[in-house]
């Protein structure tokens, strides 16, 4: 008996001891730096990464899938909805939307209804529907079910003007294990820190994760403008007002002469 | 070729941008009037913030009214008294202006407020604009002088008192109704980022009676110094002046109004005041469409704060 439980304590040791399947995953950004020059049109970033194993002998369990999900510099937004009032179309009814990522990609190589079930999907707050975007309600702050007709309309506008997006074809999948994922910077993003959110799914489980960051900041000239609009808000009115006294001026000199 | 503006944070093309400039450049040097009821709405159709175009095209107007008023300058064309009245409420007019702007933008109703002005606005001096013109024509078919003009006919406005004499136009008028004008064009050029020159020349003549010798010389002086004024005010309170925006469009809006002006002196008074009459009615009838016809999207956003 004794010699009996010495055994099953040596398999147990040894299945111990055997690697569990454990991967980790490695990415590197193409630029994590975006510069806003005069010629700026947007620019579209890549992720590279690999997954490989978190030991060196671990199992790898393919077939995997990834979420990448990019998110802006916060802001509170303002949704607006219109109504006729006496034959004209004004604005009724409007919620705050509190500190909300004013970008918001979520990118992945199938549709992510495919890749999670809902409640795994929720807790991780993958994709649109399940991301948190916190409405001012009377005194409360909170989420609304996706249905709500402003979180609708919100996430719409912001898809339409190109700073939200969900899209399931951005990830692909070189070999089992390498991956390059599309991250699209649109001519209007806002300036600010950006957080990219790794996340590897095998059998509809998060298997691994791992973040890195991107900055999209005004260089040069456009930086210099927009910090002197916002800081010293009369000295570049009255420059400004210069500058158009000056223009006019030039226009009436030259123009005099025939 | 695309430039991006660093305060509306988009890219524009720099061509297109440049191209209406010049061609509202073209008709405010025909008309004499700063073209801001042009240049607004088209800044707000191509994609810029409706709070961003009225704040830049103010700069805008300063810079093409600037050119106008040197060349009356020259031709002694400018009643400096009269400018200056109008102005000293002008400015009050202005500030006001700028704080409902500010106001009204805080509780969403911004663009209401500035889409019901332009209808407002427009239609009614256009309309009275085609009409007082067509009866010009009209007269001038039949043979008789076009301008009708009644130097002795006083109304209830030349009773009123702290009467003013002004030389160089030549009229004695009370202080009440000129300060009157120059709030009015103040506040409405703060709000709807118009220099308001289609609204004080036909002011000044049919209600004060200036001679047209000098109107638009003064018109364009108090134009220059209330748009200098909402250019300063809206860059300290709302810091909303595209500087970049106001350059590429001041730069071709003074070259169209060289060859604007030129076009305009060609043409007869009427036939002038008909055409920008009509102009001005059919901007106004497509703001009307715009408040009266559903959206597209009853939706929209609006952007709070930065974190």
């Amino acid at each position: 008996m004794r010699r009996l439980s010495l055994i099953f304590m040596l398999v147990l040791l040894a299945c111990c001891i055997r690697p569990a399947a454990a991967e980790r995953v490695v990415v590197s950004l193409s630029n994590h730096r975006v510069a806003v020059t005069s010629s700026f049109v947007g620019e579209d970033l890549v992720l590279f990464g690999t997954i490989e194993p978190n030991q060196p002998r671990a199992a790898l369990r393919p077939p995997y899938n990834l979420v990448v999900t990019v998110t802006g510099p916060r802001e509170t937004l303002r949704t607006r909805r219109k109504q006729r009032v006496l034959g004209i179309w004004v604005n009724v009814d409007s919620r705050e939307f509190v500190r909300v990522p004013s970008y918001l990609s979520v990118l992945s190589n199938l549709p992510i209804a495919e890749i999670a079930a809902p409640d795994v999907l929720r807790r991780l707050q993958i994709g649109l529907n399940n991301f948190l975007l916190p409405q001012r309600i009377g005194p409360d702050i909170a989420d609304t079910v996706p249905e709500d007709p402003f979180r609708v309309a919100f996430t719409r506008l912001e898809t339409q003007s190109g700073l939200y997006r969900e899209s399931a074809t951005a990830v692909t999948f070189l070999t089992p294990t390498v991956f390059r994922a599309a991250i699209p910077v649109p001519a209007n993003v806002p300036t600010g820190n950006y957080l990219i959110d790794v996340m590897l799914f095998s059998d509809g489980a998060l298997v691994a994760r791992t973040n890195s960051a991107l900055e999209v900041t005004k260089t040069g000239f456009e930086q210099y403008v927009a910090d002197s609009a916002r800081d010293y808000g009369l000295l570049y009115g009255l420059v400004t007002t210069l500058m158009a006294l000056l223009t006019g001026w030039f226009a009436s000199v030259v123009f005099a002469r025939d | 070729m695309q430039i991006y503006l660093p305060i509306a944070d988009l890219p524009v093309n720099i061509f297109l941008i440049f191209g209406m400039g010049l061609a509202v450049g073209f008709i405010s040097g025909m008309f004499g009037i700063g073209g801001g009821f042009l240049m607004t709405p088209l800044l707000i159709f191509i994609g810029i913030s409706p709070a961003v175009a009225v704040a830049s095209v103010s700069s805008h107007i300063a810079a093409s009214s600037f050119t106008g008023a040197m060349t009356y300058w020259r031709k002694r064309a400018i009643d400096i008294a009269l400018a200056l009245m109008l102005l000293s409420a002008g400015i009050v007019g202005t500030a006001t202006g700028v704080w409902l702007f500010t106001f009204l933008r805080a509780v969403d109703q911004l663009d209401l407020m500035i889409g019901l002005s332009y209808v407002t606005l427009l239609t009614v001096v256009g309309a009275l604009m085609i009409y007082e013109s067509l009866q010009a024509e009209l007269r001038t078919l039949k043979g008789m002088p076009a301008m009708l003009r009644r130097p002795g006919s006083h109304t209830w406005l030349h009773r009123l008192p702290f009467k003013v004499r002004f030389k160089r136009s030549k009229i004695y008028v009370s202080a009440i109704p000129v300060w009157a004008i120059g709030f009015i064009i103040g506040f409405v050029g703060a709000i709807m980022g118009i220099g308001g020159g289609f609204l004080l020349v036909p002011m000044l003549i049919y209600f004060l009676r200036v001679p047209t010798a000098t109107v638009i010389g003064t018109s364009m002086v108090l134009t220059l110094v209330t748009m200098a004024a909402a250019t300063v005010m809206h860059a300290s309170t709302n810091h909303l002046v595209d500087a970049v925006l106001a350059l590429i469009l001041m730069v071709g809006g003074v070259i169209g109004a060289q060859f604007g002006a030129r076009t305009g002196q060609r043409m007869r008074g009427e036939r002038l005041r008909l055409l920008l009459g009509l102009l001005v009615f059919a901007v106004g009838l497509r703001f009307a469409y715009e408040l009266v016809v559903q959206p597209d999207d009853l939706f929209s956003l609006r952007h709070v704060r930065r974190e």
